[in-house]
């Protein structure tokens, strides 16, 4: 059969590929350009090959970053995802309660992350804030502008109490999907609450939990705001993740092939670390 | 035996079930019959024991049970929508209530194996419920309900999700399933049609009550009340207010016809199914004058809406009659065939049969 042909369909793809290419393929190809050149400035440029490349991969101080990056991460996967699943169970299902957890839960969301960085900053500082000053009457020795250990605690605090939220929504409106049948029916068999949670809710939470964990996964691989309002990266570079580090390479010290070499890096790592997840997460029903 | 006395079923300031006693023999299939919120699933609910009634007993086998939780009482129920466990294989699906019953596996085996040929899914008992078809899903979520030899099973709209097809197909199937057990099989489903294929025993259920209650031929062609027959008849049962006195019946003066003989003369409403209107005159038949409203013809029935003087009527005819919406038209009621109800609607004569019950 003779299909139809009309191009003119192809107008109507036209309006996308505008925005796309001026806020996604555009800026990015600015980026490559930088990445293979040189300059001192005057816009003279030089080319460089991929000599940024390599030395950016073999440069102890983007490893570092690197390492600092995905200990960030995953630690605050490892919290936020099952703390966030319990507190979802934990929820009431219906009544009023539910639209005051829904508000109380969504709160932490909906402060600008810049404010966070500075909330956390003043509650956390030794002589005057509340965490702080209440951590050192309590016999802790808490210093997070001074010792390596309390930033990461505070840094890491901040993102469970900041990013908890998100996986509690998703984890709830995965929950409050399950029809009631089937608590009836794990009733009728007998089912304990554990059995219920790991061969109903479970199960049934997976495609949610895979989106959450995603997301919180390449928004963590982002963060730059809310560490660099609390610790600047400090002390030291001890708290310097990657979006830190570009920042103060490519405006600090104004390297833009190192820095354009160094973003395209991290963008890479961001998109095949994300498609690992993806492929594992969900590979249970790609083998169906 | 599974007997409800005097229970009734309360939430907050709205009464879901009003004060209901039922007897349901074992090795019998009762059907609960009613519309959607008539009470059919609260009522499966309290015969579980998953609610609590807030008034009355219940008794199995002559045991009150009724603060018995769920899990001891020894019960089975299948869903409107199909509730399997979904990372689980079809095998440990139905496996799963034997096992929680502590079966040995030997035994899991053959009784699976049994259930999943009786249910035709012998072929996909290492699949996952998400890899199947509707059907093969209800399928599985029956196979796990029957496979315990439960006391009392409890099937609530089971087929109502599936397309027409495996709706018959498992209609067909499902008598046969219980036909040897002895237990108490409950079925709710909203059509009139089903019941009468399962035939056994019925309760019409309207608003939280029984209407009505008693083998299922004999509540469609003598329902006890008038609500009863409305519940038990789709297209909806046609009714008007008549009196009758001397030899003729009237409807308002509208139409009339010849009484039977043995009706008293007073205020009756009378009821006429759908297929009792058609729009051939037959020999005896009331002549109905009115305007069309709808014509909805399928290929082998044609069911007409009409307004006859001020009340809205549906005849229900085989073949295929052509009306204009807005038409006027005649149709003709075998008033032979109608049932007379008291104003307050108690059924004193059946047209089917002639009598009451």
């Amino acid at each position: 059969m003779n299909k139809t042909v009309n191009q003119k369909a192809w107008f109507l793809v036209l309006p996308v590929l505008l925005l796309v290419a001026f806020n996604a393929i555009v800026p990015l190809m600015t980026v490559v350009n930088y990445s293979v050149q040189e300059t001192f400035g005057n816009n003279v440029f030089f080319w460089a090959g991929i000599s940024w490349f390599e030395d950016v991969l073999r440069s102890p101080r983007f490893h570092d970053a690197l390492g600092r990056q995905l200990t960030f991460t995953f630690t605050i996967l490892l919290i936020e995802v099952p703390l966030g699943v319990i507190i979802a169970l934990a929820m009431p299902r219906k009544g009023i309660w539910v639209s005051v957890c829904l508000v109380l839960m969504a709160m932490p969301l909906l402060i600008p992350w810049n404010v966070v960085g500075a909330m956390w900053n003043i509650f956390a500082l030794p002589e005057i804030g509340l965490l702080g000053k209440t951590l050192n009457a309590i016999g802790f020795d808490y210093n997070y502008t001074r010792q390596t250990g309390d930033a990461w605690f505070t840094l890491i605090l901040m993102d469970v109490w900041h990013w908890t939220s998100l996986v509690v929504l998703l984890a709830y409106a995965g929950l409050v999907s399950i029809p009631d049948a089937y608590y009836q029916a794990a009733k009728i068999d007998g089912a304990s609450s554990w059995a219920i949670f790991r061969y109903i809710q479970l199960p049934k939470m997976k495609r949610v939990l895979t989106i959450a964990i995603l997301l919180r996964f390449m928004d963590s691989f982002n963060i730059y705001t809310e560490p660099s309002v609390l610790t600047g990266g400090g002390p030291g570079n001890s708290t310097t993740l990657l979006s830190i580090d570009l920042v103060k390479i490519a405006l600090g010290q104004f390297d833009l092939g190192p820095a354009a070499a160094m973003s395209l890096i991290y963008f890479l790592v961001i998109l095949l670390m994300s498609w690992i997840f993806y492929t594992v997460m969900t590979r249970d029903e790609a083998n169906q | 035996m599974l007997e409800l006395k005097n229970i009734a079923k309360r939430v907050g300031a709205e009464t879901h079930i009003h004060p209901t006693s039922l007897e349901f023999k074992p090795g019998s299939f009762n059907i609960l019959l009613g519309t959607t919120l008539a009470g059919k699933t609260t009522l499966m609910q309290l015969m579980a024991g998953l609610e609590k009634p807030t008034a009355g007993e219940i008794w199995f086998g002559g045991v009150d049970v009724t603060g018995v939780a769920v899990q001891k009482r020894n019960v089975s129920m299948v869903y409107q929508q199909f509730i399997n466990y979904p990372n689980m294989s079809v095998y440990d699906n139905i496996a799963s209530p034997l096992r929680v019953g502590g079966v040995d596996s030997a035994e899991i085996k053959r009784r699976v194996g049994a259930m999943a040929e009786l249910m035709r899914i012998s072929a996909m008992l290492d699949r996952r419920p998400s890899e199947l078809s509707g059907g093969q899903q209800q399928r599985t979520a029956m196979a796990r309900a029957l496979v315990k030899d439960s006391d009392l099973i409890l099937l609530d709209e089971p087929l109502a999700n599936l397309d027409f097809k495996l709706r018959e197909e498992l209609r067909d199937e499902l008598p046969k399933l219980f036909g040897t057990r002895e237990c108490v099989v409950v079925y709710a489903t909203t059509e009139p049609t089903e019941a009468l294929l399962f035939g056994g025993v019925t309760a019409a259920l309207h608003e939280g009550r029984v209407a009505d209650f008693g083998p299922t031929g004999d509540v469609y062609r003598q329902p006890a009340t008038l609500t009863g027959a409305q519940v038990f008849s789709e297209p909806p049962i046609n009714t008007v207010k008549v009196n009758k006195s001397g030899d003729r019946v009237s409807a308002d003066g509208n139409v009339n016809w010849a009484a039977p003989a043995d009706l008293p003369d007073g205020d009756y409403i009378v009821g006429i199914r759908a297929h009792h209107i058609v729009p051939v005159e037959t020999p005896g038949s009331v002549p109905i004058d009115g305007t069309i409203k709808i014509a909805e013809l399928s290929g082998s029935e044609s069911m007409v809406h009409f307004d006859a003087f001020g009340s809205d009527w549906v005849s229900l005819s085989h073949g295929v009659h052509p009306f204009d919406a807005g038409a006027a038209a005649t149709l003709y009621a075998d008033m032979s065939a109608c049932f007379y109800f008291t104003p307050d609607g108690k059924l004193v004569r059946s047209g089917e049969t002639g009598g009451g019950r």
